[in-house]
């Protein structure tokens, strides 16, 4: 054998060896997860709030903990949605390949990579400034800053993809840019929309470090978008942290359903994206 | 269009502009209202203390009005490039292997399912962490590395528990790797088909045309796309809190515990507002984390973009 080909083995052994470990530990996770987070898992713990003392006690479930999340995914989704689509709307219609579209898109990619540990503490400072406390309201506007990044160059890489001729065609016939805008591009963003949402959903309810700060914690069930709110992401980090295995075990049925929302979110937006691509013109 | 031709439909298109124009500014004043708050936040400590002072102080007592940086620093450094060690090598080979050698069968099962699972939250990852590799560093790869590399500096087993620099760069690596693959994946694709081609027609191996023709021309993509990974691991919070064990120290082995920056700042939250300078502290270090990330993402976006553009004509 020659060395090239010594050279040839010797590298798809590393490769094999590289897919083995990088795939194994991300599946060790998942059956981590699962066979931990399983046995945990009944109807009381997902119908019922915890009960006996704050975080620490011993009886009732994470109820508190799914219903918070969801109020704060959906509230910080529907949010970011109101800024996200006129600033594709913009990107695409009226500055499109401009050095004005690249800086906000470079702007965007800079904000998606911003930890959200400084989300966290940037909403801290403006809400201590604005007088307010800990809430579902707080969570609900750091996770829209959040969101606003990937869900706006989800909408973006996808209406990218609408050819000129569409947009030229509109203008021939007499539309001006808002028109063409608001009647034909954004019947190209649907697809980019759903995956948009579906992507930024599944990064806010998941999101732990933004929401330390701004939303709190509590064992109540969420009633006012000016108390604090549980979240599921905090009810595994705190819940893991306690001496208690009853305790525990919530954490453990907390990380298994967040996973489990996490993962259905990011296949569906998958499924519908693929779907509904066939409906728009490329 | 059923209205009437007027100056109506060109008002409404002008003033759309404006508006839509106004949203497009949006994630600039955004970026600049982050770092501008933070600072703002950190200027009280900055009239008392140096940034030098800051910087290179190695003690944290906030209750005596000390508030060295070094410990923090250095903990993030740490992690971050322990992380970075492990995760690069393998992430590149996969990517290779996804991108050169896969069949379309096994890529389209092996990309999504990574893809899926850079969507796992990171307190997800921290569970792991706790569960499996801070036993695992306490019990096994501890006790052997330091019998075998003991006499290294880096490698000397004074801590008793898991709880390490080493278990955090563990879990880290595992985070940041499908971000990795991806962004390698995407950008050896950019790369023509015609080069490999010509040097597979010279005879060489398929290793030999991927050193040869798609490595070189790919070589700032990749070490930006390393470096975009970077600034996510420089950031993550909570997988990291949960396995590095929060002690203030500057750490000497892989097994010591550390305290990063992104920990500090969401272990201490609740207490600063009662100790004076500890908010403006804690607020110095989000500020710094978040300069760096952004000085890392905006070169390593530039770079990337260059690869975009040539994979999307």
């Amino acid at each position: 054998m020659k060395p090239r080909h010594i050279e040839e083995a010797a590298m798809r052994v590393l490769m094999f060896l590289s897919v083995l470990v990088v795939a194994g530990s991300l599946g060790a996770i998942l059956i981590t997860i699962l066979v931990k987070g399983l046995p945990a898992l009944s109807w009381e713990m997902v119908s019922q709030s915890p009960k006996g003392g704050f975080y620490l006690g011993k009886e009732g479930g994470i109820l508190n903990a799914i219903v918070g999340s969801f109020y704060l995914a959906f509230g910080a989704t529907i949010l970011a949605l109101l800024f996200a689509l006129p600033i594709a709307l913009y990107l695409q219609a009226y500055a499109r390949n401009s050095v004005r579209a690249d800086l906000v898109r470079l702007a965007m990619d800079v904000l998606w990579g911003i930890p959200s540990i400084v989300y966290g503490a940037f909403g801290f400072i403006i809400m201590m400034f604005l007088g307010i406390r800990a809430s579902l309201l707080g969570g609900i506007i750091v996770l829209a800053l959040l969101e606003l990044p990937i869900m706006t160059r989800a909408i973006d890489e996808v209406i990218r993809l609408t050819p000129f001729d569409i947009e030229a065609a509109s203008f021939a016939l007499g539309a001006t840019r808002f028109e063409t805008a608001t009647r034909v591009v954004v019947r190209q963003m649907l697809p980019g929309i759903i995956t948009g949402i579906l992507l930024a959903f599944g990064r806010a309810i998941g999101d732990a470090a933004s929401v330390l700060f701004v939303a709190g914690y509590t064992d109540r069930m969420p009633t006012s978008l000016l108390r604090p709110v549980a979240s599921l992401p905090l009810a595994v980090f705190f819940q893991l942290g306690t001496p208690y295995p009853e305790v525990q075990q919530r954490a453990y049925a907390s990380a298994l359903v967040l996973t489990v929302i996490v993962l259905v979110i990011s296949l569906s937006s998958r499924w519908i994206s693929n779907r509904l691509s066939r409906n728009i013109v490329k | 269009m059923v209205r009437p031709q007027g100056s109506g439909r060109r008002t409404i298109d002008r003033l759309a502009r404006k508006g839509f124009g106004l949203g497009a500014a949006l994630p600039f004043i955004l970026a600049l209202a982050i770092l501008a708050t933070l600072f703002l936040r950190f200027l009280p400590i900055l009239q008392e203390k140096s940034l030098l002072e800051l910087l290179s102080g190695q003690v944290w007592k906030p209750l005596k009005g000390e508030f060295g940086f070094l410990p923090f620093i250095l903990g993030t450094i740490w992690v971050t490039v322990i992380a970075m060690v492990l995760a690069v090598p393998p992430c590149l080979f996969c990517a290779i292997y996804l991108a050169e050698y896969a069949r379309p069968t096994t890529r389209t099962v092996v990309k999504p399912f990574l893809d899926l699972l850079a969507a796992i939250p990171s307190v997800v990852y921290g569970v792991w962490g706790m569960l499996i590799i801070v036993p695992m560093v306490q019990n096994h790869l501890g006790p052997a590395l330091d019998r075998f590399l003991g006499f290294l500096p880096f490698f000397a087993k004074t801590n008793p528990t898991g709880f390490s620099l080493l278990a955090g760069g563990i879990v880290l690596a595992v985070m940041v790797a499908p971000f990795i693959i991806a962004v390698t994946y995407e950008v050896i694709g950019t790369v023509p088909n015609g080069q490999r081609e010509a040097a597979l027609a010279l005879g060489a191996t398929r290793w030999q045309a991927i050193r040869s023709a798609v490595l070189p021309p790919t070589t700032p993509g990749i070490a930006a796309g390393i470096v975009l990974g970077s600034s996510r691991a420089l950031g993550e919070t909570m997988a990291v809190l949960m396995v590095v064990g929060n002690v203030v120290q500057v750490p000497k082995s892989i097994f010591d515990a550390a305290y990063p920056l992104p920990a500090l700042i969401a272990n201490n939250y609740g207490e600063m507002m009662s100790i004076p300078l500890y908010d403006a502290a804690l607020m110095g270090a989000a500020f710094i984390l978040a300069l760096i990330v952004l000085l890392f993402n905006i070169l390593s976006t530039m770079v990337l973009r260059r690869y975009k553009k040539r994979y999307q004509s």
